[in-house]
């Protein structure tokens, strides 16, 4: 196992915190679609969202295992967009300003964020395109020295809470595809920038996602992130880990269903006898356990390479594939072995079944991942 | 201000514990977690030296994976830990374990030793008693909040009819009780820089204490017996008259 006994111990922190402040206001949240800001700042002052980032910038200096142990423990909330939210503030809309940002931008947008004093959001996804990141229309075009923003972004999650959005657009001409995209810090408050619509969706319901739009939105020439036209690379640096800590969680949401369903298989009995007895449920559970550890074995083999700076695409794509798929198994399979209760909205597999769901979307969809996978490792 | 905060790993309250027939003592194979109880405990000595300056030290007396209890301890905040295993300390009873817990509180610069009000495992509730007793120093039970001035602590004790108000020069012993306050979590930086942190393992002839533990106990568990079942309760089919043999029933244990 890559934990030591200090990953253990940050293990334990996460876990009561979870059981403590958390997991009680899980259904309420989920009811309310929403759940307070409150979380971010009390989750800031444990440091749970600066964990392996820098001490300098107020991180706790943990490595990218810390990450991983956040990831897994949030998925015992009871509620994916809880867990979600943080994910996107800690390991998605924030590693570009550590990595490409200027000092004063890690001051005025990591630093707060690390706190939980600001709440971060990532633009990519916009209503007519999705996967195809370099096809983006939100344009910027050069204005009284600064950036003139126009367009919208769609499915921003944290987008009608976040005060600030790393954005993707346009900056070049359309025939320039990949090489003519630009990344820029926008706050909330800035004048033309508005949300739209709070979107409802299958799942994620206590996780907010809006339709956001940008209207003759002034920025300053240092509102640009990392360097001009070169967004499309930065944003794919930013995708590998989004995957990775997406397969992370993902799969240890699995294994918590997994085990609830287990439990009820041994104690839920029909014609005399646990469920979980015949043999064709217990094969199920078998095939099912056994996609699990071989998933979780591989994502910690390819988290260990990111861990030691590698950058493994293949990799993480397949992780990302592999997980994705494992998991719709089992949330499908977990909900057929709890029969009429797991349709109920009140089961957790019921949940399960509709947060999880996302994961073959989100951050690049399994067809997206099939063909990084076709180019990156078979040359095809 | 210097304060000692006396620690204990126990098997994790969530799990049922279970009593090894054998040696009369409670199994310890499973998981052990620093007792909730002391959490407070800790947390307790902790503001008070943020408030008065010192540093808290934690003393545990339990076999060498106390050790994860006593880093909890110094993940939170604590300055130094001490623990004290050794094999003939096995099974030890409340004045054993206060005798060596003075011990080792002795040679550690204090005003204040915070203790729970008991363990969560061996529930005798004396040993913050007995280490007043040893150290004859005031003990001061059941706090649920704690204020210190100058040399007076003063202490609201929590009792069956009411709140006591307590004051006692330093240095006292002092018993606080669940929820006196909230418990920090650990943060990745405190539990890494626990490893950092002074740790001191005497052994019981460190401590002067050759004719403690072992044989020299005092009391001895001689049988251990599993709690009766409870037994089943009467059901009462509805011929007619349920109702009435119901209230009847509870008139009878005068719940009505």
């Amino acid at each position: 196992m890559p934990f030591t006994a200090e990953h253990d111990a940050l293990r334990e922190t996460v876990r009561d915190f979870v059981s403590r402040e958390l997991r009680p206001h899980a259904d309420e949240w989920e009811e309310a679609e929403y759940f307070p800001d409150s979380v971010f700042r009390r989750m800031g002052e444990l440091g749970l969202l600066g964990l392996r980032y820098p001490e300098t910038y107020g991180g706790q200096g943990g490595d990218y295992w810390s990450a991983i142990v956040l990831a897994e423990e949030m998925t015992r909330c009871g509620s994916g967009g809880v867990g979600m939210a943080i994910s996107v503030q800690t390991e998605m809309a924030t590693p570009p300003i550590l990595k490409f940002g200027t000092d004063e931008q890690k001051q005025r947008y990591l630093v707060p964020a690390i706190r939980g004093e600001k709440i971060a959001s990532l633009g990519i996804t916009e209503p007519d395109t999705g996967s195809d990141v370099a096809s983006v229309r939100t344009r910027a075009v050069r204005h009284n020295g600064g950036w003139r923003i126009n367009g919208s972004k769609l499915y921003i999650t944290n987008g009608v809470r976040a005060d600030y959005i790393l954005l993707v657009a346009r900056t070049g001409a359309k025939e320039d595809g990949a090489h003519g995209i630009t990344l820029f810090l926008v706050d909330k408050e800035t004048a033309g920038f508005a949300v739209s619509r709070k979107l409802k969706k299958l799942g994620m319901h206590a996780s907010d996602t809006a339709e956001l739009s940008f209207s003759d939105v002034d920025v300053p020439d240092s509102a640009v992130l990392g360097e001009v036209g070169q967004g499309f690379y930065h944003l794919m640096w930013e995708l590998q880990g989004e995957r990775l800590i997406g397969s992370a969680g993902t799969i240890a949401g699995a294994e918590v269903i997994f085990e609830e369903t287990l439990a009820w298989c041994k104690d839920r009995e029909a014609f005399g006898r646990p469920i979980g007895k015949f043999q064709v449920n217990r094969h199920k559970l078998v095939d099912l356990y056994t996609d699990i550890s071989i998933a979780k074995s591989y994502v910690y083999a390819v988290a260990e390479r990111w861990n030691n700076g590698e950058y493994p695409v293949a990799e993480i794509s397949m992780a990302k594939l592999f997980v994705g798929q494992v998991t719709s198994r089992v949330a499908d399979t977990c909900l057929q072995l709890h029969g009429g209760f797991g349709y109920m909205a009140e089961a957790h597999v019921s949940r399960y079944f509709r947060d999880s769901r996302l994961i073959r979307i989100g951050a690049g969809t399994d067809e997206v991942m099939k063909e990084i996978i076709a180019k990156t490792a078979l040359g095809l | 201000m210097n304060v000692v905060v006396c620690i204990k790993q126990v098997p994790d309250p969530n799990s049922p514990g279970q009593l090894d027939p054998s040696t009369h003592l409670l199994k310890r194979d499973g998981e052990l977690v620093l007792d909730p109880g002391d959490e407070f405990g800790v947390e307790a000595g902790l503001q008070l030296v943020e408030k008065h300056g010192g540093q808290v030290t934690v003393v545990s007396m339990g076999p060498e994976r106390g050790l994860d209890a006593v880093r909890k301890a110094l993940a939170m905040g604590a300055a130094k830990g001490v623990l004290i295993s050794d094999d003939s300390l096995r099974g030890s009873d409340a004045l054993t374990t206060a005798k060596v817990l003075a011990a080792a509180i002795r040679k550690q610069d204090f005003d204040v030793v915070i203790t729970a009000t008991e363990s969560t495992d061996g529930y005798t509730g004396v040993v913050p008693q007995m280490i007043a007793g040893l150290l004859d120093i005031p003990a001061v039970t059941f706090a649920k909040s704690v204020s210190v001035e100058g040399d007076k602590l003063t202490a609201q004790r929590q009792t069956e009819t009411g709140i006591e108000v307590v004051e006692a020069t330093l240095p006292v012993v002092l018993s606080v009780t669940a929820g006196v306050n909230e418990p920090r979590y650990p943060s990745l930086k405190g539990i890494m820089g626990a490893k950092q942190k002074p740790l001191d393992r005497p052994g019981p002839a460190d401590l002067n204490l050759e004719d403690v533990g072992g044989a020299s106990t005092g009391q001895r568990i001689t049988a251990i017996d599993s709690a009766p079942e409870r037994a089943a309760g009467e059901i009462i089919k509805d011929e007619g008259e349920a109702a009435k043999r119901i209230v009847d029933f509870l008139a009878d244990k005068k719940v009505i």
